[in-house]
């Protein structure tokens, strides 16, 4: 089963690439009100039943990819 | 000898690279990224550092300022190019050098004294070393895991455009003297008309005995023959 | 809003200090008030605890341009140079999310050298961590290296000395300690004292966010299970943004437009308003709607009490603002008016016209409470090991049961992820005594390094506290540098428990009297306080971060060795003091009895002979002996040469376990080409500084006449093996 894993800055948690990323948009003249950069993992895990399945990819993200001080993140089945 | 070398925001070597181009007897300026127009240069240089703090990714940044065109513009009419770590980097992003510049195999910050091998002794950048002179030079990055296509690998090699690659103290060039798992142990490379040279090592402190040493010298030496 | 009982303590205040605020205001505090008095008057911002104490430590000195006070300590190396420098905790931050912790008190400490007018051209670090077994040391460890790295390797400042220590005192409250050196010419220091009526107030530097709110109060608390709620309170280190403001800032230093410049750290706008108002006298007028910020809607209690990184506030020569401007707009950051200095006295808020809270200055920068906290002394131990008890041991399997332990292994793999060459001006780097900075353009060079020994503060505090400088007063003393000053991080448990602020009282009287003796001033410190979870507090650790001069730099002293057959010279009387000893830890798990004593006066003799010897060049190599005494001391010389060494066996001493492993004080290996070996012979007879011949350094093999043979290949294994296996 495959699932997607989008991993995001907390909202009000400084995001320097983003900010330095959205001054160059601006000047090479597209015009953005803000962006932020996060992190995207495609998971494909041997498990038949979805809720299992979910259950071990949230782990995966609480365990090693997500640094839960900081970021949060969305699952979603592909 | 006159030379620029251009300043981002985040540069970090640009002073040191200064430096040993004064020590040199090169005539120096310091050109900001925000300069529409270069100076006349005979030589310009892309320093180390971390241009835009590496955001985004090395070097992806700097390739879109203002001076860059200008830059591009005098590689093409044949100006010589020196882009040292971060200015390899640049370099790549802009396209005057074919390849890529990954994270280090090892996944974290290298900063220590390598070899490298003198492939290639017969361009503008490397004619005072001696075929396959073994250098002692300093490496500091997180992204100098050289990278590229197999058609840009075969013209490396076809066309000796390979500057240095690493190894021991011998000269052998194998797994273990890789820091970074750079493809063949790649640290720098020319372009087809070897104007251009970007590499990953600071010959900029390699020029100083009571520091570190002086193989950094010949590369300064070649480009005033 | 209504003030609760539950509001003041979740400020971190008690009720008798919320009571001295409404006698000082003569009113109730209204929110923001109250938020802004929790700042000043947290132990972070206030030395509530520890101000009675530091007030005794030794600061003055011929060599000392500013002392404790400022933003940072600043003392004079001849012709015009200056040296800034600073040492700082993150510690609290750093458990909770260690790459951030790390990288913005590293942030933090080059903000406060840079303020004062100094390019930083040294970082170090003291860092500690508890026992490698436990759970959370691996990520610990790697979160804080990453961030420390990360942070100086961005910004370009080379990352020279440290030291890295494991002990399960640090189980729960890791330690990071960041030091920042940087130089400066000796007229062009800025102070943040401000001055003059009507001047602008100007804030530069990134947008404000809600980072770290209340993160000064978060280092003034203890680690609960509750913990892991605080972690909003984290703030993110943007180190290219830092570069910039150092660039500009640099910049417009360069002429007399600054009156006064302070960078915004714990408690951001509010502490550096208030400090800077305050030491002019003065009062301040801020316009909070003027404040850039990165996010919607923010309060005056969220820009007062905001820590986002990266910012600082100046006070303007009339007239200067708009030249100023276009050098921050060069460098792509905000600089805003966003007040004035005022002949009020208070610090008033003002936001969209309404003023929002108006506080006397004093009441926040002097009537912070000071506390005399009860202290007892510690009892001295009446526990003596008793050697001829333990189990038979072998000297080289001792000394490689110490070489391959955690704290004694080779450190490279973390030296290797910073960047300690970029500046070109690092003569020597980490691993040695002391690193060796030259002064750009210029023959002469400043040594730097940071130590701590927590386990002798622990068992007896004034000894430790005058070792700890003693040390670092050696480690100098080793690469040829006359030592000048010092700065101080003093990291202890709860001072509101008589023990721990016992511990705090005399590791101070120790510091003060071996810095007395020595000539060797504090010029700046830090205190971090509350270095425990649960009640548990970690082991008292000063740590201190010194710097000395070299008048010409020819070739770096370092401790590798550089001959064959040379002579090698053990200054210092050896005693074979065993307790507290590392053969006894790593052997025997056994951390007992008294540490080796001071003896000051061997110390300053022994220090000064060395020094001249190594100015003579009559010595090739030189190595302070510490931790785990002679054997370990010649362990690391051999390591980072191509040599090993003979070594006789001692013919007065009985026990050579003690003659090899102990670690009494005031000594140092030199090796001395043959030729020269007469000469400094005769040079310490007159001086009456006690030497002993030991051996000479031969190829291959590490050799104690009789005792034990082992190729330099295999110890450099034995040494190497830990952090591999890890």
């Amino acid at each position: 089963m495959k699932f997607s894993i989008t991993v995001t800055l907390k909202k009000d948690v400084l995001d320097p690439q983003g900010k330095v990323v959205q001054n160059t948009l601006n000047n090479i003249g597209f015009n953005l009100k803000s962006i932020r950069q996060g992190k995207y993992f495609e998971v494909v895990v041997d498990e038949k039943d979805q809720k299992k399945a979910e259950k071990k990819v949230d782990e995966m993200c609480k365990k090693l990819l997500v640094n839960l001080i900081i970021e949060d993140y969305k699952i979603n089945k592909l | 000898m006159k030379s620029s070398v251009i300043v981002f925001p985040g540069s970090n070597c640009d002073r040191d690279i200064a430096v040993a181009l004064e020590k040199m007897q090169f005539k120096n300026q310091m050109v900001w990224h925000k300069e529409t127009r270069l100076p006349k240069s005979d030589l310009i240089v892309l320093p180390g550092g971390f241009s835009y703090g590496d955001y985004l990714r090395s070097g992806a940044i700097a390739g879109k300022s203002l001076i860059i065109d200008e830059v591009i513009r005098a590689a093409n009419d044949g100006c010589l190019v020196l882009g040292i770590c971060n200015g390899f980097q640049i370099l790549t992003e802009t396209g005057l050098l074919k390849g890529t510049l990954l994270r280090n195999k090892n996944l974290k910050f290298i900063n220590k004294n390598v070899r490298i091998k003198v492939m290639n002794n017969e361009t503008k950048f490397s004619n005072k070393y001696k075929k396959d002179e073994v250098l002692k030079i300093n490496i500091a990055h997180n992204e100098g895991n050289f990278f590229t296509d197999d058609n840009h690998l075969k013209e490396l090699k076809e066309n000796n455009l390979i500057s240095f690659k690493y190894c021991d103290e011998k000269g052998n060039v194998d797994d273990q003297s890789n820091p970074n798992g750079s493809l063949e142990n790649i640290a720098g490379i020319y372009n087809l008309k070897k104007n251009i040279l970007g590499m990953m090592p600071h010959p900029e402190r390699m020029v100083d005995k009571l520091i570190s040493n002086t193989d950094g010298v010949n590369l300064f030496s070649s480009l005033l023959n | 809003m209504e003030i609760t009982d539950q509001i003041i303590e979740n400020h971190g205040l008690k009720t008798q200090e919320f009571n001295e605020i409404k006698k000082l205001l003569k009113r109730e505090p209204n929110l923001l008030e109250l938020g802004i008095f929790s700042a000043m008057w947290n132990e972070h911002c206030s030395y509530k605890s520890s101000r009675l104490h530091l007030k005794k430590l030794p600061t003055n000195g011929k060599q000392v341009i500013q002392g404790p006070g400022e933003n940072a300590g600043v003392i004079d190396i001849g012709d015009n140079d200056a040296i800034v420098f600073k040492i700082e905790s993150h510690n609290h931050p750093s458990y909770i999310e260690p790459y951030q912790g790390a990288a913005t008190g590293v942030g933090g400490i080059l903000r406060d050298v840079f303020t004062m007018g100094a390019r930083p051209i040294a970082l170090l670090n003291s860092i500690h961590f508890g026992s490698p077994t436990h759970p959370k040391t691996k990520s610990l460890l790697n979160g804080v290296v990453s961030g420390i790295g990360g942070y100086g390797n961005c910004i370009g400042i080379p990352t020279v000395a440290g030291e890295t220590k494991f002990d399960e005192t640090y189980n729960e409250n890791n330690l990071v300690n960041a030091m920042a050196v940087g130089l400066a010419k000796k007229d062009k220091i800025f102070y943040s004292k401000a001055k003059g009526i009507n001047k602008s107030v100007v804030y530069v530097g990134s947008k404000t966010g809600r980072d770290g709110i209340h993160g000064a109060s978060m280092a003034s608390a203890e680690f609960d299970e509750n913990t892991e709620d605080k972690k909003p309170t984290v703030q993110v280190g943007d180190p290219f943004t830092e570069k910039l403001l150092m660039e500009a800032c640099l910049e417009l230093m360069k002429d007399s437009s600054i009156i006064s410049i302070q960078d915004m750290g714990a408690a951001g706008l509010t502490s550096s308003s208030v400090e800077m108002a305050s030491k002019g006298s003065l009062g301040v007028e801020l316009e909070l709607d003027k404040v850039p910020c990165r996010e919607e809607n923010m309060t005056p209690y969220e820009m007062m009490l905001s820590e986002s990184q990266e910012r600082m506030l100046i006070i303007l020569e009339e007239g200067k603002e708009k030249d100023a401007k276009k050098i921050f707009d060069k460098w792509d950051l905000d600089f805003v008016v966003i007040g004035k200095t005022t002949n009020t006295n208070n610090l008033t808020l003002k936001f969209n016209d309404k003023i929002e809270g108006e506080i006397p200055i004093e009441a926040l920068a002097n009537k912070a409470p000071i506390y005399d906290r009860k202290w007892i002394r510690k009892k001295i131990s009446k526990n003596k090991v008793e050697l001829k008890n333990l189990k038979k041991i072998k000297i080289e399997d001792a000394l490689l049961k110490i070489l391959s332990s955690p704290n004694h292994s080779n450190k490279s793999w973390i030296t290797n992820q910073y960047d300690q060459a970029v500046m070109c001006d690092t003569a020597q780097k980490s691993g040695s005594d002391a690193a060796i900075i030259r002064i750009h353009n210029k023959d002469k060079a400043i040594a730097v390094s940071v130590d701590s020994s927590a386990n002798y503060c622990k068992s007896h505090p004034i000894t430790g506290g005058k070792q700890t400088v003693c040390e670092n007063w050696r480690n100098l003393i080793s690469v040829g540098a006359k030592p000048l000053a010092i700065t101080n991080c003093l990291n202890f448990g709860n001072p509101e428990n008589e023990n721990i602020m016992g511990e705090f009282a005399e590791c101070l009287e120790g510091i003060k009297e071996a810095c007395e003796f020595l000539d060797y001033p504090v010029v700046s410190g830090n205190v971090s306080f509350y270095n425990g979870t649960n009640k548990k507090n970690i082991n008292p650790t000063p740590v201190i971060g010194g710097v000395g001069l070299i008048n010409k730099l020819s070739n770096p002293m370092g401790h590798s060795f550089k001959k064959d057959k040379s002579a090698i010279i053990v200054i210092g009387k050896t005693f074979g003091h065993l307790e507290q000893s590392c053969f006894l830890k790593e052997n025997y798990s056994i951390v007992e009895g008294m540490p080796p004593e001071i003896n000051l006066l061997n110390e300053k003799n022994n220090g000064e002979n060395v020094l001249k010897l190594i100015q003579e060049k009559l010595i090739l190599s030189s190595h302070d002996i510490s931790n785990g005494g002679l054997l370990v001391a010649l362990s690391e010389m051999v390591f980072s040469s191509s040599f090993g060494i003979k070594i006789l066996k001692p013919k007065k001493l009985s026990n050579l376990l003690g003659y090899f492993f102990g670690e009494d004080q005031g000594r140092y290996v030199l090796e001395i080409d043959n030729r020269n070996l007469q000469k400094v012979e005769k040079k310490l007879k007159n001086n009456n500084i006690y030497y002993e011949y030991i051996g000479n350094t031969q190829r291959d093999y590490f050799e104690i006449e009789g005792e034990m043979k082992i190729a330099v290949k295999d110890l450099c294994k034995s040494n190497n093996k830990w952090y591999n296996n890890y």
